[in-house]
């Protein structure tokens, strides 16, 4: 049985719909997050869970209670916030003792809880601090030893990681999954960033425009994805507009090649993906001839913008210590049939 | 242009600035008190001489002991009660949808737009003896005594209260303006009351607000002078209006001057060390 459920759950805004008729399931200790771009509705439905918003319909319910009326201050709930919402008025262990005072523990005990919950976080000698006094990094952590403190039963993260620095970020990634995995707490993450979602989920949510656009594991997302808007918004890729010719055949600006799903009715207009990683780019003259119009290094890849019959395209190739192409050059790619996603053209 | 000249085009711009408030402001602070430092007959006038008598009669006469007392008693307890009335209302009005919270700006802020005489000149009619509070009192059945509260401490501090509040309000609304909601929102999510949210995460951040209103309230008050003067009269008299009347009717300038400075350099020093304590209080918290 699912520990954390959503059935139909819908968020109007007067008229505008920000989440719409959304049902999930979540495992208890699974690591979900809900991927999708600006405005989507990811916080929305975040803020419906923590009891911050009252769904327009349907119904949450959390290890087989309905909590859809639940007031948030009942829930339990761990929650990191985009901003991290700190008391600014408060020492970081008095931040992370709030929820504890909350719940009637002792002060003694208080302290040593909260104390190691932000040994826990690696912020063992700041624990007097004001939050002013404290890096972003480091109040991310505070945040997040104040969500975990409680023993919450579901971790809430609404993009805790977007306000930090590139590197940061990613070892904060790292730092958050074991930690999560090592406690064992459900959570879900919110997030626009697709790298941080396939790097920390068990599974991802994709979610466009209110309505949930895929569910998969990462690979699985990444490998097939099942419409256009996954596929280019979980990585890079390149689309291409084609028609299903024969069986197993779609031709691209007149340019026929090979496909492995049989799916597609003949004369079928579709959308054609292929990722910019799953070129092989050499000058042995197979496959298809390409120009090399950009080329630029990113330390453990090239990153090369092509001109070719099929269109403009995005390649990338792994950097094995050589002089990669340079612009002017020509080129051929090749590929596996298995490489290619197709999608039916959305009828609009 | 080479960098000393430069350097000093910021201090030619504000030259003119500078002058303007070194004559309209300096000249007479200065004036007032060098005039201060005189004596006075009062058969000859203003003498020539150099003294500090007039400060030594101020500060040992209890006539005027009692003044400053009333006045520093006043501006408290209007600070006081500017922060009881003050601080609801700015929370009351940050929890407004937008079109009703600026309908309700403006009922708070309207009385800053009436001349401070006209609204005291109102206070008088309601308070005096056969005022509208009397007449209440008597429709009430409180007996046919006439209730006033003209020249009362009482109802000087109600119209001071209400000609303050305002700059309470404004200046607790702008910090709680700052406040970020989730900061309410993280409260709640972990456990706290509504109300253990209020005490405990906005109330302590609007303190800057409640701290700087507090010091604009109480230097207003010290420094009143309409308001006293109407509701208070002759009979109650606070430091603003006791130097009018040593400069108008007893005619002892150098002695009214004396006062007044004495009431400038009371208020800088308690607002300055108010200012201090609430710095090195504050510093790491807020910007
Ligand atoms: N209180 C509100 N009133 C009206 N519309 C709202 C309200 N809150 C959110 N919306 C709208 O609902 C949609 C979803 O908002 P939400 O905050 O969930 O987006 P999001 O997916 O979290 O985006 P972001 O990545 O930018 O944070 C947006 O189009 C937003 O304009
Ligand atoms: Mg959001």
């Amino acid at each position: 049985m699912s520990f954390l459920k959503f059935e139909s759950l819908t968020k109007k805004f007067g008229d505008f719909v920000a989440v719409r008729d959304m049902s999930l399931d979540i495992e208890k200790g699974e690591f979900i997050s809900l991927l999708g771009p600006s405005g989507c509705g990811k916080t929305t439905t975040l803020q419906m869970v923590a009891g911050l918003l009252t769904p327009t319909s349907g119904k949450i319910s959390l290890d087989g209670k309905d909590i859809t009326e639940t007031p948030p201050n009942e829930r339990g709930l761990g929650i990191v916030f985009q901003t991290y919402a700190l008391f600014p008025h408060m020492t970081a262990i008095e931040n992370v003792s709030f929820g504890l005072e909350m719940r009637g523990v002792a002060k003694a005990e208080r302290i040593e809880r909260a104390s190691n919950a932000l040994e826990q976080v690696k912020l063992g000698q700041f624990m007097n601090r004001y939050p002013k006094q404290m890096s972003g990094g480091q109040r991310q952590r505070v945040a997040l030893a104040r969500a975990l403190v409680i023993g919450p039963p579901v971790l809430l993260l609404d993009e805790p990681l977007s306000n930090l620095d590139a590197k940061l970020r990613e070892e904060m990634r790292l730092e958050l999954r074991i930690l999560q995995q090592d406690i064992g707490v459900t959570t879900v993450l919110v997030t626009h960033d697709q790298e941080e979602a396939l790097s920390m989920s068990d599974r991802i949510v994709v979610m466009k425009q209110g309505d949930i656009s895929q569910i998969a594991a990462p690979l699985e997302l990444y490998e097939r994805p099942t419409n256009t808007f996954v596929s280019d918004f979980v990585g890079k890729t390149n689309l291409l507009k084609g028609e299903v010719t024969d069986n197993n055949q779609v031709s691209v600006n007149g340019i026929k090649f090979e496909v492995d799903t049989k799916m597609h009715k003949q004369g079928t207009r579709i959308d054609l993906s292929i990722r910019p990683e799953k070129f092989r780019m050499s000058n042995d003259k197979k496959g298809q001839e390409v120009r090399v119009d950009a080329s630029i290094f990113l330390g453990a890849s090239w990153l090369y913008s092509v001109s070719s019959d099929l269109g403009q395209l995005f390649v990338t190739q792994p950097n094995t210590g050589t002089a990669g192409y340079s612009k002017g050059d020509i080129a051929w790619l090749d590929w596996q049939k298995g490489a290619l996603t197709l999608f039916e053209e959305a009828a609009s | 242009m080479s960098t000393s000249q430069v350097k000093k085009v910021p201090y030619l711009l504000t030259t003119p600035g500078v002058l303007f408030f070194a004559l309209l402001l300096g000249a007479p602070m200065v004036m007032t008190f060098l005039l201060s430092l005189h004596s006075y007959d009062f058969n000859t006038g203003i003498q020539t001489d150099w003294t500090i008598a007039n400060y030594i009669e101020v500060l040992g006469d209890p006539y005027f002991q009692k003044i400053f007392a009333r006045t520093f008693g006043l501006s408290l307890l209007v600070t006081v009660i500017c922060i009881l009335i003050g601080v609801p209302e700015a929370y009351v009005l940050s929890r407004l949808s937008s079109k009703w919270r600026s309908i309700f700006l403006l009922i708070v802020l309207g009385p800053l737009l009436i001349s401070v005489v006209v609204r005291t000149l109102g206070w008088a009619l309601f308070f005096g003896g056969n005022g509208v509070l009397t007449m209440i009192s008597q429709a009430l059945g409180f007996g046919d005594e006439p209730v006033s509260l003209m020249f009362t401490f009482t109802g000087m501090t109600i119209a001071l209260v209400h000609v303050l509040v305002p700059f309470m309000v404004i200046s607790v609304w702008a910090s709680l303006q700052k406040i970020d909601p989730q900061s309410e929102d993280a409260g709640l999510s972990l456990g706290a009351s509504k109300m253990t949210v209020l005490r405990r995460i906005t109330l302590p951040q609007a303190m800057p607000g409640i701290l700087s209103g507090s010091i604009i309230v109480f230097a207003l008050t010290a420094s009143a002078f309409a308001t006293p003067a109407i509701i208070g009269g002759r009979r109650l008299k606070v430091v603003a209006t006791a130097a009018y009347d040593e400069y108008l009717s007893t005619l002892n300038w150098p002695l009214g001057a004396a006062i007044a400075v004495i009431l400038l350099l009371a208020n800088i020093l308690i607002i300055v060390s108010y200012n201090k304590v609430i710095e090195r209080r504050f510093a790491n918290i807020f910007e």
